[in-house]
């Protein structure tokens, strides 16, 4: 069947009928071309979209606390609800491996100096877990530590965009910062992916803020992170008990919503994977109909091919060409031009992905692209229905009556 | 050589059909040039149809070089045709994005000859019809004449039993016609066996026989003495 005449027959025929050959490749190119440009754009949105949900880790529950709303166990509404040290310690141990991450946090608003360039910043007092909870990237130095805590030294952390004002072009590591009057040793420098805002914060140790700003065990909030081997409902089911038995410890009425507030982040992933299943469907949808409009692309051009090419295969037939030949005549010049036609398309399609990704960086489509795999299965899947939708004219090409395709119209 | 008995091709028209051949009985020894003739519908395309394989009769025989020509499969009817007969069409068919060498070796291609000799048999058909240096010329660039000729020497280089022509002047002038038909009569003279349709007199006169039809039916068969074109050319 595949013989070298076959080859060469093929070729005096793609080499004669150029403009034939051009239209049904540009088809098949444009379909591929389309396929990985789409696919590309689309996974590009998911890119954003994951990236969107990337700041902090997505197993987070974070624990505040108000004022009581309602009266219980003779206690006034209104009460004001302090977490302390010992609530941390308390939540660390009582959940033991349930518990993933934990750090507490102190907020403070500094007024920060370094020789002539001064601002103000939001500081974190934290534990070293914290470096873990919000995906904080050390560019430079280290995170707060342990002996830092035991310590209470006065160091800190700073954000890059910190170390840009203050420091204007110069390194910040192992240098000094007043805050409020007092100097803190920049023992590093991170990096967040959380926005411009997360890289203008300051972490320092809990203890040495709870001993500089006020002299108490007072902190503001509790973060910590789930194990992640929990499930979905698992995770829901974690943070009422969490919620539960800290409205225990403080004596706060079951039904009140404002004195202890969690906010578990597996709530909102039900969200977040619902709408990455509906991209995921979107892009399928994209997928498959590019491919199927490439499909019936082809099956129209083998149709028109056939119909253009009924008097040859009456006058070959006449001189004694078999079915066979004509079936493999006309569908390997098919597969043949679909192939190189689908490379090509797949070239300038990812070339195209490669080119203009980004630039599209504003419009959330971030760094879109395919898989090599993905396309040329998308070619080798045009290539058979090209073959299959191109075999049924080209067999009834093949039964033609030479005496129907040689009368003279 | 050839052999039919009570022939019989009907073809759908609407609900009814109309009845073509209406039992033809023809046999044609080896070395003969028979015209057929006839008015417009009455059938002689149809049989040389038929004769070619092209077309498939409804009833009756049709024995050819002592093969019964009968339910064929389509690869069946493909190695006859390769191996049996050679075509010479009105409107000369050839392949229009191949040269005339290519054109002359194509029922050689289907025999499954190897592309030397191909070239090397093509070669020399086209040399018969005298347009070997016409070789890698596309048939859009030769007249109607060249063309023909061009035709004629594909029908020849299969070697076929039989050469079946249908019209074979029909689109050409009177003066080219009489060199085709010198052609023609010159392959007869080698004995080869011609069957072909004309509706010109003059054409059918330049062949041995003649068989009118009309209407489905053969009116007349006769022989005749053979006009020779070569006084005309």
């Amino acid at each position: 069947m595949f013989d070298r005449d076959l080859w060469r027959e093929i070729f005096q025929s793609i080499n004669m009928n150029r403009t034939r050959t051009l239209l049904s490749g540009f088809t098949v190119a444009f379909a591929i071309l389309l396929f990985a440009v789409l696919f590309g754009i689309a996974n590009g949105l998911g890119n954003t979209f994951a990236d969107a949900f990337v700041d902090d880790a997505s197993n987070s529950i974070f624990v505040m606390s108000g004022r009581t709303t309602k009266a219980h166990k003779g206690m006034q509404a209104g009460r004001r609800i302090q977490f302390k040290n010992e609530d941390y310690d308390y939540l660390k141990n009582e959940f033991g491996d349930k518990v993933q991450y934990i750090t507490a946090r102190i907020y403070k608003s500094v007024n920060a100096s370094f020789r002539n360039e001064k601002n103000t910043y939001d500081v974190r007092a934290c534990h070293p877990d914290h470096q873990y909870l919000e995906n904080t990237l050390m560019a430079e130095g280290r995170f707060i530590n342990q002996s830092d805590l035991d310590n209470k030294t006065k160091v800190i952390v700073i954000g890059r965009l910190v170390e840009e004002d203050l420091f204007l072009k110069t390194t910040a590591l192992g240098k000094y910062v007043n805050l409020n009057g007092i100097q803190y040793k920049v023992v590093g420098v991170f990096e967040d992916e959380g926005g411009d805002n997360e890289e203008r914060k300051i972490y320092m140790p809990v203890t040495t803020a709870q001993q500089v700003y006020g002299s108490n065990d007072y902190i503001d909030q509790i973060n910590l992170t789930y194990n992640p081997n929990m499930n979905h409902d698992q995770a829901l089911a974690f943070g009422r008990t969490i919620t539960n038995k800290l409205k225990n410890r403080f004596s706060v009425a079951s039904n009140d919503q404002r004195a202890i507030r969690i906010r578990n982040m597996a709530e909102a992933n039900k969200g977040v994977e619902t709408m990455t299943s509906g991209l995921g469907i979107l892009i399928l949808v994209i997928g498959f109909g590019t491919l199927i409009a490439g499909i019936v692309g082809i099956s129209n051009i083998m149709i028109f091919i056939v119909k253009e090419r009924t008097k040859e295969i009456g006058i070959r037939k006449a001189l004694g060409a078999s079915p066979k030949s004509i079936v493999s005549l006309i569908l390997v010049e098919s597969v043949l031009i679909t192939t190189i036609a689908g490379y090509m398309g797949l070239l300038a399609g990812t070339g195209i992905l490669s080119w203009v990704g980004p630039s599209l960086e504003t419009y959330f489509i971030k760094d879109p692209s395919v898989s090599t795999s993905l396309v040329i299965g998308a070619t080798i899947t045009l290539i058979i229905a090209g073959t299959i939708a191109g075999y049924l004219p080209a067999k009834k090409a093949s039964r033609i009556k030479p005496i129907v395709a040689l009368r003279d119209d | 050589m050839l052999k039919i008995k009570k022939l019989h091709k009907s073809y759908p028209i609407g609900d009814s059909s109309l009845h073509v051949l209406k039992g033809i009985d023809l046999s044609v020894e080896s070395g003969e040039m028979v015209a057929i003739m006839g008015s417009s519908g009455s059938g002689k395309s149809t049989l040389l149809n038929i004769i070619g394989m092209l077309d498939e009769a409804d009833e009756g025989e049709y024995i050819l070089d002592n093969v019964p020509i009968k339910n064929l499969t389509e690869k069946k009817a493909a190695i006859y045709r390769n191996k049996f007969l050679g075509f010479i069409f009105q409107s000369f068919n050839l392949i229009n994005y191949k040269n005339a060498l290519d054109n002359v070796a194509l029922p050689l291609y289907y025999q499954g000859l190897k592309r030397k000799e191909r070239i090397e048999k093509g070669l020399f058909h086209l040399e018969k019809v005298g347009l070997r240096d016409w070789a890698t010329h596309l048939p859009n660039e030769l007249s109607g004449g060249q063309k023909q000729r061009v035709a004629i020497a594909r029908a020849l280089a299969a070697n076929p039993k039989l050469l079946l022509a249908d019209e074979p002047t029909g689109a050409l002038d009177t003066k080219t016609s009489y060199e085709i038909m010198e052609f023609i009569q010159s392959l007869n003279d080698e004995g080869k066996t011609i069957l072909m349709v004309t509706h010109e007199e003059d054409i059918a006169n330049m062949c041995k026989r003649i068989v009118r039809l009309k209407d489905g039916v053969i009116m007349e068969d006769s022989f005749v003495e053979q006009v020779r074109a070569e006084q005309y050319v």
